[in-house]
């Protein structure tokens, strides 16, 4: 009855079950699992997997879809990619923004998480705007953000009032590195802030006041109680912001186009150059299959560290 | 760590948080402020924080210069389909890995998961391929059919897995008993129950579709088809120098509707976020 009547023939189905069941609860419920996930799956394999094959398909091609060819080179493009000037650049600055992004990111996020934690008036005002930008058009955002850090702009404004000269922030490899992390940590820090937030406020209290009365500083209930017992969630957000920090396109194109010189240049970015500006697709695909190995083995190695650091799984 | 604070350590507190406030919300604030300064005053020094003269000017500029209604539909009627179909189908897939035991059922799960592993960006040339292929270039089918099917629902489908996880059995028993077909049981018992899941899965659907650049940029090509954040980065002169004043007008038309129903929202958004599977 149960999947077939979802398709609209129930009454002829009944009276063949009550004689001899060929369709079991069993087999109702194995047809039911299957077109429940059918939409899905079929999504997976059509604009991932398939594409997935696809991109390694494509990077042992010469293909320039200027020059309409499409050659097939076996290990050229990689051979090209190890040789590639530009590629320790471009790692370099993944790895940069990707560390930074992080560090900062977490550090901030559970810095703000422990300070909205406190029973204080008001609080749930800050937590709305901590968490404001979350909610705000990332491009809006970095359209801001640029303007603020023109050389005339903003901040320099404000800098100039206090008697300091800032930098040309976007004009210097050093300030715009620094600029592209600050930016994205301060529009999504609130994602990971509000994680925190609630994995602190599941930390049972009789913990705080055993610790209490054996007359524990704070800073000692915090490193012996609080960091173990949310050691699930600084895993889980640190895979999340990690692999997003890979994803990270809009602000660099926006703020910086990866400049100056190649110094914001990371991976996507320079994937989105070799493939739909260069009309590099064979090389481009490389480049993907570089991105999927270093998300794949960052995630397998997240994924085996947690059985060291974090406290308990549930 | 939520003993009673003494006045000294409230003050401190609310020091911090309101300095730290500042990166927050401050951008914000001169997005909105410099978006109704003439151009002249755009760069004053020293800054106004408080606009001097008005000039609502800009905001006509926003849809003379671009088709910028149309654009506002676009990413408004992109994103409510993503949304939709994302809590559809993500749902069903993740009450089917939750609470139906069929073969091969985890083997399956781990494929669905591999669109963790997979983001749009590594697959972007060859899907640009293939909507060359079906000629669905320029047209907002790859904006729809990828979020929904693709790599970003596969997260959706996650969080939806952990809570039917964690419903109880005996809540779908009876009707089972009853007779009920396993769509009529997901439909009208399951689906009710996980509101706040749904919710979560809704406001991040909706915010990654509203904020998609790549995908746009690779995808489209006629201004007319343009979604908003495409949209922003059009206003440059004659020099590819950004138009300030016009893209700030332009950029707060974008952002403070959702702020708006952020604000108004707010207790579900950010306890929504809180309260899914994610938790660890």
């Amino acid at each position: 009855m149960s999947t077939v009547a979802a398709n609209g023939t129930p009454a002829k189905e009944r009276k063949v079950a009550r004689k001899r069941p060929f369709w079991t609860m069993e087999r109702r419920d194995s047809l039911a699992g299957y077109l429940f996930i059918a939409p899905q799956l079929a999504g997976i394999i059509t604009f991932v997997l398939i594409p997935l094959g696809l991109v390694f398909w494509y990077s042992m091609h010469e293909w320039n879809v200027l020059g309409a060819r499409f050659n097939y080179v076996g290990s050229r493009n990689y051979e090209q990619l190890l040789s590639d000037p530009a590629l320790l650049e471009v790692l370099g600055a993944t790895g940069i923004f990707s560390a930074g992004l992080v560090v900062f990111n977490l550090s901030l996020a559970l810095l703000l998480a422990v300070l909205l934690d406190q029973k204080l008036k008001g609080i749930t005002v800050y937590r709305t705007l901590f968490f404001s930008p979350v909610v705000v058009s990332l491009v809006a955002w970095t359209i801001v953000w640029r303007f603020l850090l023109q050389n005339n702009g903003g901040i320099n404004s404000i800098l100039l009032l206090t008697g300091v000269e800032g930098p040309n922030w976007l004009r210097n490899p050093t300030t715009a590195m620094i600029s592209v992390i600050v930016v994205q940590v301060f529009k999504n820090v609130g994602l990971n802030m509000v994680l925190f937030l609630a994995a602190l406020q599941g930390v049972p209290r009789e913990l705080y006041e055993a610790a209490r009365v054996d007359g524990a500083p704070r800073f000692k209930q915090f490193r012996r109680i609080t960091l173990p017992m949310i050691s699930p969630t600084i895993l889980l957000t640190s895979i999340i912001t990690i692999v997003g920090s890979l994803q990270v396109f809009a602000q660099i194109a926006v703020l910086t186009q990866g400049g100056p010189g190649m110094s914001t240049t990371v991976l996507v970015y320079y994937l989105y150059q070799q493939a739909f500006q260069f009309h590099r697709f064979g090389y481009g695909s490389t480049l993907s299959i570089l991105l999927f190995v270093i998300v794949a083995v960052l995630t397998f190695v997240q994924w085996q560290m947690r059985r060291r650091l974090v406290f308990y799984e549930r | 760590m939520r003993g009673e604070l003494s006045p000294g350590a409230k003050v401190a507190i609310y020091g911090l948080m309101s300095v730290l406030l500042i990166p927050f919300v401050f951008p914000t604030w001169w997005m909105i402020t410099s978006s109704v300064k003439p151009i002249s005053d755009i760069f004053a020094f020293p800054p106004d924080l408080i606009p001097r003269r008005v000039d609502f000017s800009t905001y006509a500029k926003v849809f003379e210069l671009q088709p910028f209604a149309r654009q506002y539909w676009n990413s408004a009627y992109i994103a409510a389909v993503v949304t939709a179909g994302t809590m559809l189908f993500s749902s069903m897939a993740g009450y089917a890995f939750a609470r139906i035991r069929f073969p091969f059922a985890n083997a399956l799960f781990m494929v669905v998961l591999l669109g963790l592993l997979i983001p749009s960006e590594v697959t972007i040339v060859p899907l640009f391929q293939m909507f060359l292929a079906w000629d669905m270039i320029n047209t907002h089918w790859p904006l729809i059919l990828v979020p929904i099917f693709g790599a970003p629902s596969v997260f959706a489908t996650f969080v939806m897995r952990q809570f039917f996880i964690a419903l109880p059995a005996e809540l779908e028993e009876a009707a089972r008993v009853d007779g009920l077909g396993r769509f009529k049981i997901f439909w009208t018992i399951a689906l009710p129950l996980a509101r706040p899941a749904l919710a979560a899965v809704g406001i991040f659907t909706f915010l990654h579709s509203w904020n998609l650049y790549l995908e746009p940029i690779v995808f489209l090509s006629s201004p007319e088809m343009f979604t908003l954040p495409q949209a922003l980065t059009q206003y440059t002169d004659a020099y590819g120098g950004a138009m300030w004043n016009i893209q700030l007008a332009a950029a707060t038309l974008t952002a403070v509707p959702v702020l708006i129903v952020f604000i108004i929202a707010q207790k579900q958004f950010v306890e929504g976020l809180a309260h899914t599977g994610l938790k660890g």
